[in-house]
This record gives C-alpha cells, structure tokens and sequence, in this order.
C-alpha cells in the first residue's frame, strides 16, 4: 500500500471584533442566533489554546460569562457540560446553546443583568493555515514530530481540522485510518480533547501510536 | 541592540520561526508607520523596540512621525481627553486646523508604505490620500474609546471609516463601524528593564534602599498617583488585613511634578500612610525601571486596585513575574486575568481584602496562581506575539474570507 505522507500544519488567529453584546442571557441568545459562525467556534475554543497549560481548563467563553459575571450557576454549567465533542459541525453546536438559553429563558429560571462594563463581547478570528518543515513517512516518524511540534500544529489537527474546516475526523485519525490502521485511528477519534490539556493529549496520541507500533 | 533570537530561550523558537515565516509572506511590501511623536508615550515606546525587530525578520517596515505645531497638539489633547469621556468643547476653527496640519504633512509625505498604519488620532485624517494612493489603510487606537464624547467620535468616524480595518485593544473600545475591527492587545518586553530577571542582590539593594523588611509578607501597587489608580482604597484593603496578618505595603509610582492633581492625591496617600511605618509610598522618578521590576519580584502578592484602567500592563508586568495579582474587573484586565486560574479580579474593596487574606495564608494555592499568569503571559501577551499579530493584520488586509490557507 502507497502511504501518503503527513504533512504537519499550524495556524495563527486574528481576533475579529464585532459588534454584538450582551448582557443578559436574553441578549446572548440573539447574540447566538446571529453572529457568524466563526464566532461561535472562537468563544468555544479561545480557552483551549490560550490556558493550554491549565489543568482544569477553563470552560468555553459562554459558561464562563454565565457562572462568573452573570453568577448564574445552573445555567454556566449546563453551557459548560455541552459536549463539543460530540458535534461535528459548528452550527450543530450553536443549535445545541440555542435550545439550552431557550428552555433555561422558558421556564423562567432566574436570571441577571450586568453593567455595561462586563457586557459579553462577541468575537470571532480570522484563521491562517501555515505550513510547517515536518512531514511523516510513517508511525515512527509520526511520533517523534508529534513529540517537537508547536502546540498549535497540534490544535491545528485536532481541534481546527474538524470543527473550523468541518472535516469528518481529525487529521491524525484520517491518515492512520488511510494507512489501514484503524484501530489507532479508532483510539485517537476516542479521546475528548476538551477535557485534557494540550500536552497531555500529545503524550496520550504518542502513547497510543507508540502502543500500535509496538505491536 | 535586541536581536529577534534573544527571545528564543523565553518563547521558544517555534513562535521566532512562525515570525519569520510571517515575514516572508510579507516581502515587497512597505509597512508604513504613522505617529505623532518620536519619544515619550506608549506608542513611541512600542514601535522604538518594534520596529527594528520586525526589519530583522524581513519586514520592510518603517516609521514616520507628523509634525505639528504647539496649537496642533493642544488640539489634539483636547481630543484625547474628550475620547475619554471628558466634556470638553472643541471648536470649528480648531477642527480645521487639525485637517489643515493633517493635509500638510501629507502632502510632505515623501514614500506611502504598501500597508500604511497609523497609529492614534493624531494622523488619523492622512486616510483623506486613501484613494489617490490605493494602498492598504489601517488604524491602531490605543486609547480607551469606552466613553467617547459624541461630537468628537462623529468627526473621527468619518475618517476612521476610510480605513480599511480599526484594530484596538480591548473588545469594550470596539465602535459600531461597517469596516473590519480587530483586537490587538499591547504587550510588555520581556528584555525590557522593567521586566528582565534580576539578581537577588539587585532586588535586595532596592529594599535595603527603601527600608521594607524582607521577612514579612509585602503587598504592592505600582500605578502612578492617581484617582482612577485608588490608592487611598488600597490602603484600607491593607488596613483590613494588616488586623489578622503582619504585612507591610507599598505604593510606588511615578508621576509629573507638575501635574497638580497628582501631587495632591501623593499628599492625601502621605497623608493616610503616616500613622503606620509598615506603608511604604515611594514617589518614583523617571527611569525607575530597575526600581518597579525589583519591587515587583519582591512582593508576596501584587493589587491593581484601579477604578478605572486602559489595559493595566502593570497586571501583565506583574503576573510575567510569576507573582499572584489582584485586580480590579476593568479595562483590559479581565484579558489578563482569568479568574481563580491565572489571578484574582475584584468589585469592590471588601473582596479585594478578602482575597489578599485567602492568597497570603494560602502560598501554594497563591504560587498556582502565579505560575499559571506568568504562562498566561507568555502565551498571549509578550512582544513576540504583538508582532505576530501586526503581522497577521498586514497579510490579512491582501485576503478574503475567515479561513487563509497560505
């Protein structure tokens, strides 16, 4: 079988300001409703890779904003609990906070307002794909770039590849999957990269790869 | 002079390489800078050590800087002034000298830039050459637009919407405008005097000079002596706490000797300060760079109490040291400070005092703060990434579209 080689990426964001605000979850959700979805996938990811050294990572911007501004607890941790993982494509993911802030607004649970001082800003990014000098001609080799490259060649693959470009899997997952190794594959689809930090999610693919070569 | 590489041991030289890549991407362009002044101000501050780094990665950039008479730039700190909330009226005639001087200069202008990026109000008029030149506009805001007096954002708009892109600092400075907005924040140097390591004989010097007792827990604000800074509140947050535990504060800063509001507040702080030798206020002349970074690595804890902030990079100057910080939620310290992650953001005195008692009795918890700000810092908000960005404005000005796969 031909392998086709791996060809390490990264990205670089600019940050968009735009003019949507809120200050109560009323105001949110039609922040949620309109904004582009780049932003939804800015406030959701921003934390990743800003507090990567974190462990627990903050949660996604909204949760955030609900539990330490608005100090709405239930409904931040019901934000906070949004399985991101689960959803492949970012407007899945905006449908999922609608139906959250419209049952929460629904039953009329408590709610707050804040100054204009601590409105929630809407943003989102421009993304740069840039190309890196690494290229993998197998598993062994995979390993050893994965273990040097920039922490945002790995977000690049794991988080950008599927939620901002909307591939079907992440970019590691797909080129062992094209290798036939489909258990490795399998193993990497199954971590949840939201609840880990970004080195301890390259040391487990190293350890999950380092376990298929083994073999 | 600084080179590019010197950054390798801080950030790595993954984030030196992407500048060069950046840089590369950006060859044949002419990056124009636009100011109104040489020296003096944060803005000649950041492009005097900024410049030079981004022509040593390739960057074809350079700085120009408008002249302007005594009336021009008592006109334009009325606008300053009137951009922060200040009711000042600004007369017609005053508004035409300001485009008369902004016409001038331009049409002194010997080389336009391929992107040309001018910083503040100052310049702002230039863009009037927009359609002449076709080249690519952008305008850097440093100032806090929270406020702005209506009559003078409204002149500014029709100048500020020539622009290709408006980038601030802060997401609350963002205006309503049909043109791209972006946010860039400022940065701190950390080869800077203010910032770079030191010995501990160097920090011990400055104590002894002083006379604070470096056994004791110490508690510091820098901000020059200022209202907005409350000075006076973070005395009785001290007060509240010196009850339960010995510590001793300090409140250094500078200031201008004749700026006659500052000496009043260095008075009432002197003032409040006398009945207990454990309050140290140290009125700091210029270039007490050494003096801030000593002070700032000999302290437990670390408060920037303000009421009302620009960015406050004394935040990110402070948590870069690995210290743990208190800071008022305003202006771009929220940016700076992720709650019970990277410092403390505070509401009011009460909470303040509360938490400096939890961080003081707490070291370990204290010290998680600390390590995880001076990372905060590192990632986001040092000089390689403020170029980075700059960068990434430039390029993004010849794209379309929210995805660049260059």
């Amino acid at each position: 079988m031909t392998i086709n080689p791996f060809y390490f990426k990264t990205r670089l964001h600019l940050v968009k300001l735009l003019t949507t605000k809120a200050k109560n979850p009323s105001e949110l959700l039609q922040g949620i409703r309109i904004v582009p979805v780049s932003s939804i996938y800015y406030h959701t990811h921003r934390f990743l890779r800003q507090h990567h050294y974190l462990s627990p990572e903050p949660p996604n911007d909204f949760a955030f904003w609900l539990t330490n501004i608005l100090y709405l607890r239930e409904l931040g941790e019901l934000f906070a609990g949004v399985d991101t993982v689960s959803y492949k494509k970012m407007e899945d993911l905006r449908s999922a906070f609608i139906r959250i802030l419209e049952g929460y607004l629904k039953r009329k649970a408590p709610s707050a307002e804040c100054a204009d001082a601590y409105k929630f800003h809407f943003m989102s990014c421009i993304t740069f794909v840039l190309p890196t000098p690494y290229v993998a001609k197998n598993p062994e080799e995979f390993m050893k770039i994965l273990d040097k490259v920039s922490i945002d060649s790995l977000y690049f693959h794991i988080f950008e590849a599927r939620m901002r470009l909307e591939r079907d899997e992440n970019d590691f997952s797909a080129w062992f999957k094209s290798m036939g190794r489909i258990k490795t594959a399998q193993a990497i689809s199954n971590i949840d990269p939201y609840t880990i930090t970004l080195e301890g999610l390259r040391r487990k693919i190293i350890s999950i790869v380092s376990a298929d070569a083994a073999n | 002079m600084l080179r590019i590489d010197d950054y390798i041991p801080i950030v790595g030289q993954g984030v030196t390489d992407e500048l060069r890549f950046l840089a590369e991407r950006l060859k044949g362009r002419k990056i124009q800078n636009i100011n109104s002044t040489a020296v003096g101000g944060g803005v000649a501050e950041i492009l005097t050590r900024m410049i030079p780094l981004l022509r040593q990665i390739g960057v074809d950039a350079y700085w120009d800087v408008i002249r302007g008479n005594d009336r021009f730039f008592a006109i334009t700190k009325k606008l300053h002034n009137a951009l922060h909330g200040v009711d000042i009226e600004i007369l017609d005639d005053e508004y035409d000298y300001f485009l008369e001087v902004n016409r001038h200069n331009a049409a002194e202008m010997r080389h336009w830039g391929d992107v040309v990026f001018v910083h503040d109000p100052q310049p702002i008029a230039l863009v009037e050459n927009k359609q002449n030149i076709g080249n690519k506009w952008a305008w850097r805001c440093h100032i806090d637009f929270t406020r702005p007096q209506s009559d003078v954002i409204n002149f500014l708009n029709n100048y500020i919407e020539r622009y290709d892109s408006a980038v601030f600092s802060a997401p609350a400075f963002s205006r309503d405008l049909s043109i791209p907005q972006l946010l860039i924040c400022p940065s701190i140097d950390p080869l800077s005097d203010k910032n770079k390591d030191l010995t501990t004989d160097e920090i011990d010097d400055v104590l002894q000079t002083y006379g604070i007792d470096q056994d004791r827990p110490i508690v510091t604000q820098i901000s020059r002596f200022d209202y907005l800074k409350d000075p006076i509140g973070v005395i009785n947050v001290y007060q509240r706490v010196k009850r339960y535990l010995d510590c001793q504060l300090v409140l250094a800063g500078g200031g201008a000797t004749d700026d006659p509001e500052g000496m009043q507040v260095l008075d009432e702080v002197k003032e409040a300060a006398a009945s207990d030798p454990d309050i140290h206020v140290l009125f700091l002349p210029p270039a007490s760079d050494i003096t801030i970074n000593a002070l700032q690595r000999a302290s437990t804890v670390v408060l920037q109490k303000s009421l009302k902030e620009g960015f406050g990079l004394t935040v990110a100057e402070a948590l870069w040291k690995g210290k743990p910080v208190i800071a008022s939620a305003v202006g771009g310290i929220p940016l700076q400070i992720a709650h019970k992650y990277s410092g403390i953001l505070t509401y009011s005195l009460e909470g303040t005092a509360y938490y400096l008692k939890q961080l003081l009795q707490e070291p370990e918890y204290a010290g998680k703060l600390g390590a995880n700000g001076q990372e905060h810092i590192r990632n986001n908000f040092l000089i390689t990434r403020h170029i980075r960005d700059y960068l990434l404005l430039f390029l993004s000005m010849y794209y379309e579209g929210d995805v660049i796969d260059s």
